[in-house]
């Protein structure tokens, strides 16, 4: 399973996908250089955290229009894999690949802290390592990270089984509908708000997010590609 | 000396440069989409006396320069950057203000 990470000016969460897939998958690993144009032949292309052209003007906008961006929307458009994680989930909403966006937090504050996040539907790479309504603790770390969407959008969502993971318990940040990360109706492209990447490694005190990681990687070995054979 | 006739070209005509317009760029939060930031300073207004402020809504405040070889075209050009760019369509509305001259 070949991986890409994007680096855009301001990524700051790229090196700790890398150690992901590269050391602890063991997987081939390229950063890819945002103003590079091609994305060789990735199956997973991953748009990391961070703080891309310093949030200037919203979060995510100014990323959208990174040379890069265009190969990443024909790798989605492909039926590839296509992970955003905070910043990158931000990106994915900017750049029309996801629904809705994601405003300040509720309390106005940036919050990093660990939560409670609730596994929705186990049929997806993403998720087919863990169980329906499997409660993970994952880490979060956003200003930014208050999902919203139009109440007909959100009702597609809900219809479209698209919220894959909801905040449980407590909802830290106002999202609606406690959602911590929605996928595309093909369910090839994944933007979330925690990060799965800071807890795969048990040195760092958690492993909840390697299955997410390990699922992908069940998935390309089964099917030998990373399409969506539902 | 004779027969030698100079052929003067009239010089090409300069390049006019584009007029140049100011736009004037105000986005604000959809009615619908709350804030939580304009809440707080509601509050905040009204616990420094100020017991009549009803609502605060923060927005955004933009100011450009662009030539454009007309109006319209200066117009559409702007319309085109807000829908694309300056806002996000899901939470936020535009209006601006365009002006000849810098």
């Amino acid at each position: 399973m070949k991986c890409a990470i994007v680096v855009f000016p301001g990524s700051n969460c790229d090196r700790d996908m890398a150690w992901v897939t590269e050391h602890i998958l063991q997987q081939p690993t390229r950063l890819v250089w945002h103003g590079e144009t091609d994305l060789g032949e990735a199956d997973l292309v991953i748009l990391p955290g961070g703080f891309s052209y310093g949030d200037y003007l919203r979060c995510g906008v100014l990323a959208r229009f990174s040379p890069v961006m265009g190969a990443v929307v024909r790798h989605a458009e492909a039926g590839k894999w296509v992970l955003g994680v905070c910043n990158g989930f931000q990106i994915l909403t900017e750049a029309g690949l996801l629904p809705g966006t994601l405003m300040r937090n509720r309390d106005l504050r940036f919050i990093c802290d660990q939560v409670a996040v609730r596994v929705e539907r186990r049929d997806l790479p993403w998720t087919c390592q863990y169980y329906v309504h499997q409660v993970l603790t994952l880490p979060i770390a956003h200003g930014e990270g208050c999902y919203y969407a139009e109440p007909a959008v959100l009702h597609e969502l809900e219809q479209g089984r698209q919220i894959v993971f909801r905040y449980h318990g407590v909802n830290p940040n106002g999202s609606v509908a406690d959602i911590a990360g929605i996928c595309n109706p093909q369910g090839n492209v994944l933007g979330m708000m925690p990060h799965p990447e800071r807890a795969s490694d048990a040195n760092l005190g958690g492993t909840d997010g390697l299955g997410l990681f390990q699922g992908l990687l069940a998935w390309y070995a089964k099917n030998a590609c990373c399409r969506l054979s539902l | 000396m004779g027969g030698i006739t100079l052929r003067l070209t009239m010089p090409p005509e300069p390049l006019m440069p584009l007029p140049v317009y100011r736009a004037e760029i105000y986005i604000t939060l959809k009615p619908s989409v709350l804030d939580p930031a304009g809440t707080a300073i509601t509050k905040g207004l009204q616990q420094q006396q100020y017991e009549g402020v009803q609502q605060v809504r923060i927005g955004k405040y933009i100011e450009l320069t662009l030539t454009a070889p007309d109006p319209a075209t200066a117009h559409a050009q702007v319309e085109r950057m807000c829908q694309e760019v300056l806002t996000n369509p899901v939470i936020e509305t535009y209006r601006f203000t365009l002006e000849a001259g810098a």
